[in-house]
């Protein structure tokens, strides 16, 4: 026991590989056997997620910073090490990753074609997920940032609709070719500092002033030109205004469960690297660079919801609203790094407050993005059209998933009561004190992102019915509302009651930054 | 006196090869066994030398020595270290998967798996040698097989004109190394072709530079350095399955081996003079051979042109001359050797039954073909340095060594990688998924079992060394630290 | 110096009063067999052979010089490891020769045939161990007549007559030319031996300019015996049209002889003007390579292939003579060896092909790896040791004639050389090429040759292969010829 204790996280991660590699001998005829066996295996992360959190310490010690630490060798030829470790702001994102999974692959029951692969392949993403959320070492992270690409690839390309295979190409070449200045700017680092080992990184790369590397340019300028590779790998994973536009894509043409995860969980990624990352790596040039910052993340919401106000399609509208929703992300991260050297008290709590109420908006995101996906595929499945015209007056027909769309529609439009709320207000909080004007150009935003939800909402369910439906449309079966359950609950908890994940991100936050 | 188990290794094909030339021409199924067993044989020997090397003690081992010429230096010499091992390792994969997919050989199987034996050998024989003489008479050997079995068992349309022109530039490269390494042995002033002795020679640094492009240029061609590169694709293109495998897989190792070995190791200062040019060319090499195999409309050439990118990296390591870029040099010539003999191997499987090469006439073949797609797409994120796969842990540490002695060179050679990750997508779906022609759907079947298992070895090893780059390393990591120790502990 | 015989003397010319008893015993069997030409046609190869054999043996036994060496005959013979070790290469080239020869219809119930043989290869082994101007002449000229004859033997045969009268008045010019040189040399020092005249020749006794005369007009008979640029004129056509297997005998044994004579002249009479020469024979050596490579890749006849690939590889071989070293006599005399057992084994293959197909066009060896699977790899053989590849025998020698020049600084001439090999190593792949990959004219069978012919080709595959990988006994020979030649 004491094995499986000590290696929880590596358990969590590795988990679904297994279950992949077993899945590879199962027959592929079988299908019921492979959708639960992918569906069991993708429950026993999750699991072990909640026993983590259990175990947790919500206060992190200067000693001991990560919890639940894992660290092997691993290629220690070049110095870097298999390092594993969770703390308030990483442990939210695997609990919202375990949690999704299950929930896309249980959305997935749709799925006839080759469930053999579409199951080893999102198990395999899952996998790639949850290393980024848990590496401790950079060589580490960008391993797993990069494995996830494939099976999503792979996802969005054999199981996606019409022009899946240039949507799927774009949404890899995108992020490879950001991850490139990544992967340069860590070698650069690797070599720079001797060693991958993230705490190491932490203490040494941000005071290093002699590089070892012969480059002939000043150090402050290499370390610009690293923390803008950062960046722009992040921002175009997030993604942030201009790096956007492989995701409307992406997103329309994968699978409704790709859509899931894409949106509530890889999008975290790009913000998760700005926090465990790009914060404590690059505090001056974070701090320089925190307007241009925050003028990407305003960008990012007034044009995310422009652009899903013009359209036409369900999941395109859905798709921009990431964008939307994600730049509150982005607008709180800049606000700290505004701040990230302020000493003063008032400073220091605006600071943790948008921290707070970034991670806080991401873990949100994940939820209501994850179900408004799932809800646009539970109608293209029944109606197959997106088209928004085509709908109309379906509340009367679909009673249940009317509720269901209207409440995850509130949440995600920041009703207050609802979780959405909570996020954005902390992050607005936070950033009207530095970023005035950001701050008030992102309420404009905010107005326009009711004007799209309420717009999809009334083309959906409200107004005549279009009388090609009648009869055709059935309602929600209790597969798909199993689906949503859990995340309309947490919709509902973290609007009510949000301390019970605030309490940990805030400890987090404080401690880190 | 221990089991003299390299030369029982480097006879096993020879004997092989004597030995099927014996047989009737008729009786085939005895001579695929014996190419079979053989090459079983080398596979089974090299894993038991990848497992029993001694890491502790590093340096090299299972030395072998026997008069040869004594009065004119030349002594049978065997003997391997880290870098080499990985190599002979390398060698056995791909010999053995070379049998396995050449199994349907229709044309003189006989002649065909004879000179397959010969040319591992001579492989073998390479990384084997501590005797410069007998490294270059291994070298040498590959010659005829080379040619032969590209011109004869070939693709038909360019097999005479790719493998003259393979066989011509290989030579024309192993005889200005032959020249170098001439005078080598006389400006030694020991009058040895022993490897260790000439190490600790010690020549001075005018005849260094002078000598240092003659040998390492020389065997850098085989190497596929630019520009002496365009034998690669024309002669890959042209050669068969099994052979392609070897030339891409195996010989182009041995260039750069040999390269390493008689370059870099016995002329320490002149390498560093040069490094310079060889990382310009090497650059080059890498994104220059990913942007050329992008815009290729036949399937193989733009694995041929891909190898070419990659060898690139190769040698981009050796000319850091530190200890991150040896590293991984030697990673990514074990890495690369394995892949590239995935994607040939998969490419003449679809050939087979396609009948085309042309990436427009070919389309979904997934659903006919699985495991080729399977393999090619591992094949394909090794290529690109994708993580999780072995092409990622080798190029990081050429990559690491570039940082530390030419930033300009790592942010250039990386474009290459962007390059190969889109021509590999490309590549991918437009013959693996979509729509499969028509005139095709029929045709074409799904892979032997024996395919099955070249492509599931083939793509473990690589999966294998993607997660546990220690695998290697701890063979390599002595291996360099020894060349460190004679060009003076890097720079 | 004794006027008396002592049995040194005898032992010093053993060898060739071997050959002379073995020719009249051929003359003799061919009258005995005046009426049954099956008997002539099947033994008297084997009987040249067997008595050029035993002759080998016994002189092994008997003249095998002891420690340095010594003059003999009245300064007429050197009796030296350098001449035994000579003859020992013309009389294996002559044993191989008369077996290959049995393939030949035309010569092979010919008694005088084997006769002439025997004369000529008498004649090299004096030229080999000659110590003496005169001699040497002499030895030269009995070498090349019977020669003529045989080159013209096919009196029916128009190639081969154009053949005979072409050598021979190239054979006659030049050795005029020489003799010239010879009466030069005499005149200039009044002595014609070789060994007193080494030091009549230090360096500054005698004007550069009338040493150069003396060195240019000598080099033209002796390259015209090595068919060395500008005397290869005759090669061609000769090689062509010549009986096969005295086209052989010519490319090895007789180049062969050519090489024996300027090792010791130059090596030992024109010791001083080292200079002088070696310039000279670089460029001669440059010529060669470079003519005839680049011209035998238009051949389309394989004899004259051949021949134009002889010149190429005198001019290799010249690399060696240039380098003026010890290494580089060592080089000559192992790639004379190399080269013997491979060029016999390409001419005895070719023998066998113009005797079934009837033609000697590259074409004509089409397909020959489905007609018969063991000559086609014997070409593989020979050809590839022709090309300098291991492991057969032309990869060390060349390595050897690299390596001399290499250790002398000639490094312009080493590129030169290993470019050529390049261009020679194409047209030898090109012949491969036909072999293994051209649809063969017809499908039938090669039949297995004659015992003689078999056993020469197995002798001559057994030594490309050894002379290419077990170094140390030619290695040896090499060295022992080489110390006798740099005696002083």
């Amino acid at each position: 026991m004491s094995f499986l204790a000590n290696h929880l996280l590596s358990l969590i991660l590795f988990t679904p590989t297994a279950a992949a590699l077993v899945m590879l001998l199962l027959p592929k005829e079988k299908t019921t056997l492979l959708r639960n066996f992918a569906l069991v295996a993708s429950l026993i992360p999750f699991v072990l997620t909640l026993v983590v959190w259990a175990g947790f310490d919500p206060q992190p010690r200067a000693d001991m910073p990560f919890q639940f630490v894992e660290k092997a060798s691993w290629y220690s030829a070049i110095r870097a090490s298999y390092h594993l470790g969770v703390d308030g702001i990483s442990l939210p994102m695997v609990l919202l990753t375990t949690l999704l999974t299950p929930l896309a692959i249980l959305a997935s029951y749709s799925i006839e074609e080759r469930v053999k692969s579409y199951m080893i392949l999102f198990l395999l993403l899952e996998t790639g997920m949850l290393g980024v959320f848990l590496a401790l070492d950079l060589l580490l992270f960008f391993v797993f940032w990069e494995v996830g690409l494939v099976p999503m690839y792979f996802l969005i390309a054999q199981w996606g609709s019409k022009n899946r295979n240039y949507a799927a190409l774009k949404f890899v070449l995108y992020t490879m070719g950001g991850s490139l200045g990544l992967l340069l700017a860590i070698q650069l680092m690797g070599v720079a500092v001797g060693s991958f080992d993230l705490l190491e990184m932490y203490q040494r790369w941000p005071g290093l002033n002699q590089l070892s590397i012969p480059i002939g340019l000043p150090v402050s300028t290499v370390k610009a030109i690293a923390f803008w590779a950062f960046v722009v790998a992040f921002a175009i994973k997030v993604p942030v205004w201009p790096f956007h536009t492989w995701l409307p894509d992406a997103h329309t043409e994968a699978p409704t469960a790709g859509s899931m995860i894409l949106a509530g969980v890889l999008l975290k990624l790009g913000a998760y690297g700005f926090l465990r990352l790009v914060l404590p790596l690059f505090p001056v040039e974070s701090q320089q660079y925190a307007g241009a910052l925050a003028f990407l993340g305003v960008a990012a919401i007034i044009f995310g919801a422009l652009g899903a106000w013009a359209q036409n399609d369900f999941k395109r509208l859905i798709a921009y609203s990431s964008i939307n929703h994600m730049g509150f992300v982005v607008l709180g991260i800049a606000a700290a790094a505004a701040l990230l050297n302020t000493s003063s008290p008032g400073g220091l709590l605006d600071k943790n407050i948008a921290l707070n109420g970034a991670v806080l908006q991401m873990f949100n995101h994940g939820l209501s993005a994850a179900g408004m996906f799932f809800l646009v595929g539970v109608l293209y499945e029944r109606a197959h059209t997106r088209d928004l015209n085509d709908f109309g007056g379906l509340y009367a027909v679909l009673p249940v998933y009317g509720g269901v769309l209207i409440f995850t529609a509130m949440a995600s439009l920041g009703l207050p009561g609802l979780n959405g709320f909570v996020s954005e207000f902390l992050v607005v909080r936070g950033a009207w004190p530095v970023l005035t004007l950001a701050t008030a150009l992102a309420m404009i935003g905010l107005f326009f992102t009711g004007a799209y939800i309420l717009k999809a909402l009334k083309m959906v369910l409200h107004g005549p019915l279009n009388t090609r439906w009648q009869g055709h449309l059935t309602d929600m079966t209790r597969r798909e509302l199993v689906v949503m359950a859990p995340l309309m609950v947490l919709m509902l908890l973290l609007g009510v009651w949000p301390a019970w994940l605030l309490d940990m991100i805030n400890r987090a936050v404080a401690f880190l930054f | 006196m221990q089991f003299p188990i390299l030369s029982t290794l480097i006879f096993t094909p020879i004997v092989a090869g004597i030995l099927l030339l014996l047989l009737p021409a008729e009786n085939r199924i005895w001579i695929r066994r014996v190419a079979l067993v053989a090459a079983t044989l080398i596979l089974l020997m090299s894993l038991f030398l990848y497992f029993s090397y001694d890491v502790s003690r590093g340096g090299y081992q299972f030395l072998e020595e026997a008069n040869w010429l004594p009065q004119f230096g030349i002594h049978y010499k065997l003997g391997v270290d880290g870098i080499s091992l990985p190599l002979v390792l390398l060698s056995g994969l791909v010999i053995f998967s070379g049998v396995l997919v050449s199994w349907n050989v229709e044309d003189r199987p006989r002649e065909f798996f004879s000179f397959l034996m010969f040319l591992g050998a001579s492989v073998l024989g390479v990384f084997c040698a501590l005797d410069l003489f007998l490294l270059f008479f291994f070298f040498e050997l590959a010659v005829f097989p080379k040619y032969l079995m590209i011109v004869v068992w070939g693709y038909p349309k360019t097999r005479e004109y790719g493998g003259m022109k393979l066989t011509l530039y290989l030579f024309v490269g192993s005889v200005i190394a032959l020249v170098g390494t001439l005078a080598i042995y006389f400006g030694s002033g020991l009058r040895t072709f022993d490897l260790l002795a000439l190490e600790q020679a010690g020549f001075p640094i005018e005849f260094q530079r002078l000598w240092f492009p003659f040998v390492f240029l020389g065997f850098a061609i085989l190497g596929g350095i630019f520009p002496f590169h365009s034998w690669a694709p024309d002669g890959h293109v042209a050669a068969p399955t099994a052979i392609s495998m070897l030339l891409a897989g195996v010989e182009m190792k041995v260039g750069a081996f040999a390269a390493l070995r008689v370059g870099i190791q016995l002329l320490p200062e002149g390498a560093q003079y040069w490094a310079p040019a060889i990382l310009l060319l090497a650059t080059i090499n890498v994104v220059y051979g990913a942007f050329i195999a992008m815009v290729q409309t036949d399937f193989k050439y733009v694995i041929g042109f891909s190898s070419v990118s990659h060898m690139g990296l190769v040698l981009i390591g050796f000319a850091t001359l530190n200890r991150d870029g040896l590293l991984g040099a030697g990673m990514q010539m074990f890495s690369h050797g394995v892949m590239t003999a995935l994607f040939f191997a998969i490419v003449g499987m679809v050939y087979d039954r396609a009948h085309t090469r042309e990436i427009g006439a070919l389309g979904g073949l997934v659903r006919k073909m699985p495991w080729a797609a399977v393999g090619f797409i591992i094949g394909g994120l090794v290529s690109m340095g994708m993580p999780g796969f072995s092409g990622f842990v080798s190029e990081i540490p050429v990559f690491m060594g570039a940082w530390q002695v030419a930033p300009l060179v790592a942010v250039v050679a990386i474009l290459g990688i962007l390059i190969t990750a889109a021509y590999i997508f490309l590549v991918v779906r437009r013959v693996f998924f979509g729509e499969i022609p028509a005139e095709l759907s029929a045709r074409v079947g799904d892979v032997s079992r024996k395919d099955k298992l070249v492509i599931g070895m083939l793509s473990a090893v690589m999966i294998l060394l993607g997660w546990f780059p220690s695998l290697l390393t701890r063979l390599i990591e002595p291996g360099v630290q020894s060349i460190l120790a004679l060009i003076g502990g890097g720079r | 110096m004794s006027s008396d015989f002592t049995p040194q003397m005898w032992r010093s010319i053993f060898p060739e009063v071997g050959l002379l008893i073995l020719a009249i015993v051929l003359l003799f069997f061919d009258l005995i067999w005046l009426k049954r030409p099956q008997m002539r046609a099947r033994w008297l190869g084997w009987i040249t052979s067997i008595g050029i054999v035993l002759i080998m043996g016994v002189a092994a036994g008997v003249s095998m010089p002891q420690g340095q060496g010594s003059i003999e005959w009245g300064g007429m013979l050197r009796f030296d490891a350098a001449g035994f070790v000579f003859r020992m290469i013309f009389m294996s080239a002559a044993a191989l020769t008369a077996l290959f020869a049995s393939q030949f219809e035309a010569v092979k119930k010919r008694g005088e045939f084997y006769a002439l043989l025997l004369i000529s290869t008498l004649g090299m082994n004096l030229m080999a161990s000659a110590a003496d101007l005169i001699l040497l002449f002499l030895a030269i000229e009995t070498t090349s007549i019977p020669l003529y004859v045989m080159a013209g033997f096919l009196t029916r045969d128009d190639r081969s007559v154009e053949a005979g009268i072409k050598y021979f008045l190239f054979g006659a010019i030049t050795s005029a030319v020489m003799l010239y040189g010879f009466s030069l040399i005499y005149g200039l020092t009044g002595t014609t031996q070789i060994y007193e005249l080494s030091s009549a020749f230090q360096a500054g006794n005698l004007p550069v300019g009338l040493a150069g005369l003396v060195i240019v007009l000598v080099l033209v008979g002796f390259g015209f015996k090595i068919s060395a640029v500008p005397f290869h004129f005759w090669a061609p056509d000769v090689y062509q049209g010549a009986p096969t297997p005295v086209a052989g005998f010519l490319s090895t044994a007789s180049k062969a002889a050519g090489f024996a004579v300027l090792l010791r002249v130059f090596q030992i009479v024109f010791a001083g003007q080292g200079s002088l020469w070696m310039v000279l024979i670089a460029i001669l050596a440059t010529a060669s390579m470079l003519i005839g490579n680049y011209l035998a890749l238009a051949q389309r006849s394989i004899k004259r292939l051949l021949a134009y690939s002889s010149i190429a590889h005198a001019g290799y071989l010249l690399i060696g003579i240039a380098s003026d070293s010890e290494l580089g006599t060592l080089s000559v005399v192992y790639y004379l060896i190399a080269y013997l057992v491979t060029n016999l084994a390409a001419f005895g293959i070719v023998n066998l092909i113009e005797n079934r197909v009837g033609s000697d066009e590259i074409g004509a060896l089409a397909g020959l790896n489905r007609r018969s699977a063991g000559l086609a790899l014997a070409m593989l053989a020979a050809m590839l040791s022709l090309g300098g590849i291991p492991p057969f025998a032309g990869f060390f020698a060349k390595l050897l004639v690299f390596a001399a020049a290499v250790e002398r600084g000639l490094i312009w001439l080493v590129l030169i050389g290993v470019f050529n090999a390049v261009v020679g190593l194409y047209y030898y792949l090109n012949v491969l090429k036909v072999i293994y990959l051209h649809p063969p004219i017809e499908e039938k069978e090669i039949v297995p040759a004659t015992p003689g012919w078999r056993l020469a080709m197995w002798v001559c595959m057994a030594g490309i292969l050894l002379v290419g990988f077990w170094f140390s006994p030619w290695y040896s020979l090499a060295q022992a010829a080489t110390s006798a030649i740099w005696v002083y």
